[in-house]
């Protein structure tokens, strides 16, 4: 992974597409344009996709949109879907409430 | 692309805020990442915006940053970086926790910082959802919040569209010397020139510099934190108790972010993985309901760690090195770089343009390290 990858801005104009306002990320409420706009300032992973705009970031934590983030940030980028880096998966696998949490490792 | 002028070594919010000022001033940078764009400290971060309990040699900066820059930056840089200045409470339950907040307060107003110790009437006034068993606080008004990971990529893609070159995936292992003077560094794979040459990259600084015989002492410590689900907006200021068992605060989005230590980081620093342990979490959700009962049935969505790179007098060092013309450094920043991160960014920016920066950086040379004695 890491790829070598250089950045430089082309200075070429973002182009909006007809389908920009489908909503991709259900959780966060993000668009296809948003992510798309993403990768036009320069966001090449998932990761800083998600930490730019929230895509992926909410309650499902990208369970149910990564592989269309994934593809859309492939397809603004040339890559196939399997060159893009992923975020790194983050415990707990479901939300578990803090005072299920705050017990753990207590004595009963 | 012709060589460039500075060639920044890490892309986290220091060097992302540097090259931005830089660029600006039409200087041609490159910067360097082994990673992604602002992949350590910058989005591993609590989004504390602080001037109180700061080191004083530190405090002036924070001053400025908070002052001059941080109140314009989203819209200079195009990106709403949620920044917030609606104070900070330093929570105490104790007259132990007291004596400790009344010490800060001392501090900071020897510093000419606005900051005071509030009765726990007035913290509820501030903050309605604060236990009952929080006696008193030291308060500041002027500090504040911001979320640091669109304020890293902000800065990160105002500098690019300004003409910086970013190249990540390039391990930078060394410094180049020629005739004694900074020339370039080597990567893994690649060689990159140009006559000055800023470490900006966390711990990995430390190594690099190693490279032209110049150290500093400083360690990895892991830090955690924890992401709550969105909540409605409950209170806008930043979060800190006189226990250190842990710090946060709302987001824009609702969600709190909370981070605390268990006191046991200095003995998991030396794994690779920034890796979250399973003591941590259940302890910082102790911590928070010790102060917001109100909170037990949030959920929390998820956990996250990261490295900080503290110095040994735990202030960074921001320095140019006399024995390495071209050479400098930008590191140790001791998990509190993100709040005086444009400052940095800017008084950087000048002192390798006039080599004169509107605040002093004397107090943070790289040779100040000496043993006992």
């Amino acid at each position: 992974m890491n790829k070598i990858t250089d950045r430089t801005f082309t200075g070429e104009e973002f182009v909006s597409h007809r389908d920009d306002s489908v909503i991709i990320c259900r959780c966060e409420e993000i668009s296809k344009g948003e992510i798309r706009r993403a990768v036009y300032d320069g966001m090449r992973t998932m990761s800083e996709v998600k930490r730019y705009v929230r895509a992926g970031m909410g309650l499902c934590q990208g369970q149910t949109c990564s592989r269309l983030v994934k593809n859309i940030i492939a397809k603004e980028l040339g890559l196939k879907p399997g060159e893009v880096e992923i975020p790194t998966p983050r415990s707990p696998a479901r939300p578990v409430s803090m005072e299920i949490y705050a017990n753990d490792g207590m004595k009963k | 692309m012709s060589k460039p002028d500075v060639i920044i070594v890490g892309g986290g919010v220091i060097s992302c805020a540097i090259a931005y000022y830089l660029a600006k001033a039409k200087v041609k940078v490159m910067v360097l990442e082994k990673e992604e764009i602002g992949d350590g400290g910058s989005s591993r971060n609590g989004g504390g915006v602080r001037q109180s309990a700061r080191d004083p040699r530190e405090i002036p900066i924070a001053m400025y940053a908070i002052n001059n820059l941080w109140p314009t930056l989203s819209e200079e840089l195009g990106v709403d970086i949620e920044y917030h200045k609606k104070g900070n409470l330093r929570l105490g339950k104790t007259e132990e926790h007291l004596r400790v907040l009344q010490h800060n307060v001392n501090l900071g107003l020897k510093a000419g910082l606005e900051l005071k110790m509030v009765s726990s009437a007035e913290i509820h006034e501030l903050n309605p959802y604060v236990s009952e068993e929080v006696i008193g606080a030291s308060y500041c008004p002027t500090d504040g919040h911001a979320n640091p990971m669109k304020t890293t990529l902000a800065f990160y893609k105002r500098a690019r569209e300004l003409g910086t070159q970013f190249i990540t995936g390039e391990t930078v292992k060394s410094v180049i010397l020629k005739k004694g003077k900074v020339a370039g560094v080597k990567t893994k794979e690649n060689t990159y020139e140009a006559p000055l040459v800023i470490l900006a990259a966390g711990m990995d600084s430390r190594v690099i510099a190693n490279s032209v015989g110049i150290d500093i002492p400083m360690q990895k410590i892991l830090l955690e934190a924890l992401i709550t689900e969105a909540q409605p907006i409950m209170f806008p200021q930043m979060l800190g108790t006189a226990a250190a068992d842990f710090y946060g605060h709302q987001t824009d989005h609702g969600s709190f972010v909370f981070g605390g230590s268990t006191s046991l980081e200095n003995y998991v620093s030396d794994v690779e993985g920034r890796e979250t342990k399973s003591i941590t979490a259940p302890y910082i959700c102790r911590a928070i309901l010790g102060y917001f009962p109100c909170l037990s049935k949030v959920n929390i969505i998820r956990t996250w760690a990261g490295f900080i790179d503290e110095s040994a007098d735990h202030v960074p060092v921001l320095s140019k090195v006399d024995e390495v013309p071209g050479l400098v450094l930008t590191c140790g920043f001791s998990g509190h770089g993100f709040g005086i991160s444009p400052a940095i960014g800017l008084l950087i920016s000048e002192l390798i343009i006039k080599d004169k920066p509107s605040l002093s950086l004397e107090a943070f040379k790289y040779d100040r390290f000496k043993p006992k004695g």
